[in-house]
Order: C-alpha cells, then structure tokens, then sequence
C-alpha cells in the first residue's frame, strides 16, 4: 500500500494518465491526472513492479470536468527499452467532443499553406485560441512519448513547444511535426524531444516517430 | 480612532484590560506589550473608530475610568505631517503585480518600496552574484526597542519559476497596503520582522528572460566557459553531494565544486547563519507542483519536529484550498518528490531554524514553468 502522494505512486499515475491520454485523446479532449485516490505496489518476483491506482483525471481545458479511472502499470524488470504496459478502466462515458475536433479538423484542411508555428506557448505563457488545440494535440502525443520512454525514476510533464510545422498529406490525415520540451522532474531536465503526428477525428491520435533529441 | 488613557487600580482590571488588548489586537502605544500593563501605570492604547464605543462601555462596565488623550487620531497625523496622499502612496503607483517583471524593473521596484515606505522597510545588500550584480533583500520591520523573531522568505532561487519572485513581490504589496487595517498583519508585526528576499538567482532569471526561459540555475562559468551553471539548491551544505545531484557541470542539478561555492548561496547563508537563533521560519518558494514540502530531501529519516512540521503544514494548506479550490499536497521532499541533497531548506532546518519549508506553487503541469501571468493574481491570493 502506497501513501497517495508519495513519489512512487504519483510517477506511475502521471504515467497511466499520460498513457490514458494519448489512447482517449483529441485536440477537443485532453485529459490529465488531477490526483491520486489510491495506489499500491506488488513486486513480482522475476518480472517486476506492479503499480494498482485509482486515479481522478480532469479535462485540461475544463479542469471542473473530471473522470474516475482505475489503472495497472507494470514496469519490467531489467530491459529497460521496454515500455511500461498499462491497462485502464475509465468509469462512466467521457464526453463528446466531436464538434470541436471536426471544427478544428476543418479549419486546419482550409488553410492555404500547411500551418507553422513556434513557442506553445509564449514565455508568459500565453497561448493564441487558434494555437490552443495544436497545444492539446502535441499534449496528447506527448502521451505517447512519455508512455514510452518511462520508468520508475522518472515524471514527465509536456513544458513547452518550440516547434511545429504541419506536413501535407494526400489522404484525409492531418500530419504535423513537432519539436517539443519535455520537463523531466526526477532529473529536472528539459529535454528536447522530436515527434511525428498523425490524426484524424475518427482515427485518434497517433505518433508514427519520436526521437529524443540532444541538448542544444 | 481615539486613543485612550488608563491607569488601572487592580490586579484585576490588568488583567481585564490584558484580555481586551489581546483579544481585540488593540495597537498599545503604552506599554509595548499587554504583559507589561501594570496597576498604577499609565496605558495609552489605540481604540479603532469602529470598536470605540464598544471598548468604552466594556469600561464603564467594569468601572475602568479612562479619559480620551486622542479624540481623533488621524486628524493628528494629518497636521503634524506635510500633507501627503494616505494608503495608495505606500506602494509604488502603476506597478502592475498581475504581470511578470524582468530584473531591472524588480530593481526599481524595490528602491521605490523602501522610499514610500520608509517607516516599515529597508533594503538590505546581501552579496554579488557570479555576474557581480548585487542582491538584496527587504526587511520588513515595526520600529521597536525589542529584537523581534524574524520570518525568512527567498524567492527564485531556480531561474524559470517566474511565479516564485511574482509572489515575493505580491507578498510584499499585501503587507505594505494592509498592515494598518489589518489587525491580523498589525499583530504579528509587532513581533515579527519579515525578511524578504525577491530574487535570488538573479542572473539565471535574467538569462530566462533574455535567452532560454527554461533555464534553472545560476550562470558559474566551469570548465573554461565552456559549461555554465550550478543549481543553488544542491549547493548548501546539507548533506552536499551526497543523493540527488550531479556532479557534472552540464547537468541541471550540478552540485558546484562545493558546499556554498556559489556567490548566491554564500551570501544567503551567511546572513541566515548570522541571524538563525532569531529566525523563527525559513519559507522558500518554487514552482510548480503546488505542495508544501518538509525537511529532508538527502533522507528519508523524519525531522525532529516533523509532527509540528507536518501540523502547520496542513493548517496551511486547508487555508490555501479555501480560496479558490486549489489543492496542495504536504509532505517532505524525499517521500512526495524525489531525494535531493544541498537544498537550502533542509540546510536551514538542519542549522536550528525551526520551521523551514519549501513551496510550489502553481500549477500541476499543465502551464508548468510557463505559468500565464492571468495566473498570478489567483496564485498569489490563494498562497497569502
């Protein structure tokens, strides 16, 4: 049994939560963990730490929104190029947001030139409304990112974009390629890290590459 | 508000006007402090216009006499001085505190405080950064004849935790603009002297201003200018270099050479050293993450007084959540975050100060470092 606020609790949950995210995520629906119910830990013998959470998660535009989930993180022992795996079960439905994502989906297939943008957000932290679901996208990617990079010694959290750049396409997908900021807190570094994403509102979010890149 | 005059005939009626001084935060002009209210001895004691009528009948009740040595205490500070503008000249006019501020405007900012507030604050040199610019800090404090506690706060001892010196800054603001009116402010001024440190890593903010906002520590040149860099919070002298740290120049938690071999570092604990049997709390603030964090990061092994710690802690933070919903965990650092040696907060716990504590403040991560400015304001609120 973990107290919910140590660190080992919180790692895994900010990684099932980034995990979660990516799976049920959108640029209208972006979730993140808002806090820890409870968590516990089982060493498996041979195979490696298993992480059992309760986890609230909130909507990151809309932070009264919040959702119930349970989830198990198993990191393995040894080879650490694995990614953790991660099962989760949200109670209830998550809402639809298929009018902003179609809105958005629109918007960006009109432009007349594929869209270029660096510094999501500013260094006051502001953020432009039309740049705000290219944030949540690179937030829900990021998931991916994290998912697949971490371990029980590291907490990543989305700091910035510096970079994104869409790429055009022949089919119905939006492409875009992103150079994002990832804060990592165990280490407190920020580390630079290149991704290729691809959505589509019907077809979810999904990093075709990501590569870390080194530190300028 | 009227100033009354009283010399009680019993133990009694000290000990009457003991309570009501204490338990209406009366402003005592004579004798300094309600222990000192003596039978037989004079007592002048400020009575706020609103309580005036009230604190009278309590009089009458008791059969206190009195007579009234002020009838109208404004109208006497307005005569005996050059007339100036009251409570908005006390802090600097236009200084927008719901906006981040670069360095040069935080060092006006503080010359202007102490010169419209020359009655409460001074402004102390505390050392040269690496850069040879210098620190200062404010030093809040009610004229007294008595050594008051002191409470130590620094802010920005990590360069890209903008919302730290926003803070420092609002904090200061607050007490300034309310310590008349405010009878809980007014309190503890009378016994406490606050000690305010807006920037620490001054260099490293600038550099977060004018080349990377991400940046986290100081700007030390090492390995002939070609690696920059210590984090001030692994280099005090907790446990230095012990968990938690690198000792790698190119590392963002690079310990230093050594323990205090930073100019920022010696300069703060040279002065908390000098004046740590007074200081009674030692609060430093982060972000982000919103916790309230307790002695030790370099271990696991419970402070002394972690029940205490722990108690005021919580205290804190139910007040933080009544303002606006925020939620903070409390905890100590190597159990909630991570294990860190050389952090100026287990150093200053470790060299007697009582209460030590580390805040972060806003938000969870989803801004991060890169906290709006419209965030200020309600983080600010939230956390006096």
């Amino acid at each position: 049994e973990l107290p919910p606020s140590h660190h080992a609790a919180t790692r895994a949950a900010a990684l099932a939560a980034c995990y979660l995210s990516y799976r049920r995520g959108s640029p209208g629906r972006c979730l993140a963990l808002q806090a820890v119910r409870s968590g516990r830990r089982q060493d498996i013998d041979g195979i490696g730490h298993k992480y059992y959470l309760e986890l609230v998660l909130e909507d990151v535009v809309d932070k009264d929104s919040t959702v119930n989930c349970t989830a198990e993180v198993l990191h393995h022992l040894g080879n650490k190029n694995i990614a953790p795996d991660v099962q989760f079960t949200i109670e209830g439905e998550l809402k639809n947001t298929d009018e902003a994502d179609n809105m958005f989906y629109n918007r960006i297939k009109s432009l007349d030139k594929e869209l270029v943008a660096e510094n999501i957000p500013d260094n006051h932290g502001n953020i432009s409304p039309e740049m705000e679901p290219i944030r949540l996208l690179a937030w829900v990617a990021s998931g991916y990112v994290i998912w697949q990079n971490s371990t029980e010694n590291t907490k990543f959290q989305l700091a910035q974009i510096k970079h994104v750049k869409q790429v055009k396409r022949n089919d119905e997908y939006l492409e875009f390629d992103y150079m994002i900021l990832l804060h990592e807190m165990v280490s407190q570094e920020i580390i630079p890290w290149q991704m290729t994403v691809l959505w589509h509102p019907q077809h979810g979010v999904q990093v075709t590459r990501e590569s870390r890149q080194l530190k300028h | 508000d009227q100033v009354l005059h009283i010399v009680p005939e019993t133990f009694q009626q000290v000990q009457l006007l003991q309570h009501l001084c204490n338990s209406l935060l009366l402003d005592l002009w004579k004798p300094l402090l309600p222990e000192d209210i003596g039978a037989g001895e004079d007592l002048h004691m400020r009575v706020p216009a609103p309580l005036v009528q009230d604190v009278k009948d309590n009089l009458d009740q008791h059969m206190i006499s009195y007579s009234v040595l002020i009838p109208d205490v404004q109208e006497l500070v307005d005569q005996s001085m050059p007339r100036e503008r009251s409570s908005p000249r006390q802090v600097p006019e236009g200084y927008d505190y719901t906006q981040y501020h670069p360095m040069e405007e935080i060092y006006q900012w503080m010359t202007e405080i102490q010169n419209s507030n020359s009655e409460l604050v001074t402004q102390h040199y505390l050392g040269n950064t690496v850069e040879d610019r210098p620190m200062y800090y404010l030093q809040i404090s009610k004229p007294s004849d008595k050594t008051k506690k002191i409470i130590w706060m620094d802010c920005g001892i990590h360069a890209r935790e903008w919302i730290a010196p926003a803070f420092c800054q609002w904090f200061v603001k607050e007490i300034l603009q309310n310590y008349k009116s405010d009878p809980k402010i007014s309190g503890f001024l009378n016994n406490l002297d606050l000690y305010i440190l807006p920037v620490l890593n001054i260099d490293g903010y600038i550099y977060s201003w004018e080349k990377d906002r991400l940046w986290r520590k100081n700007r030390s040149p090492y390995m002939n200018g070609t690696c920059y860099g210590t984090d001030l919070n692994r280099n005090f002298n907790s446990s230095w270099g012990s968990v938690g740290v690198s000792y790698n120049c190119s590392s963002i938690i690079f310990c230093g050479s050594g323990p205090e071999s930073e100019p920022e570092t010696k300069a703060v604990a040279q002065l908390i050293e000098k004046k740590k049997s007074d200081i009674l709390c030692y609060l430093t603030i982060h972000s982000y993450g919103q916790y309230i964090l307790i002695p030790y990061g370099y271990t696991t092994e419970p402070a002394s007084n972690s029940e205490e710690l722990m108690y005021v802690a919580e205290k804190a933070a139910a007040a933080l959540t009544e303002k606006y919903g925020t939620s903070y965990e409390v905890g100590s650092t190597s159990l909630i975050l991570y294990s860190n040696s050389g952090s100026s907060r287990d150093w200053a716990h470790m060299i007697g100060i009582p209460f030590s504590y580390t805040f972060e403040l806003r938000d969870t991560g989803t801004h991060g470092f890169v906290l709006p400015a419209d965030q200020i304001q309600p983080t600010c609120e939230e956390t006096m």
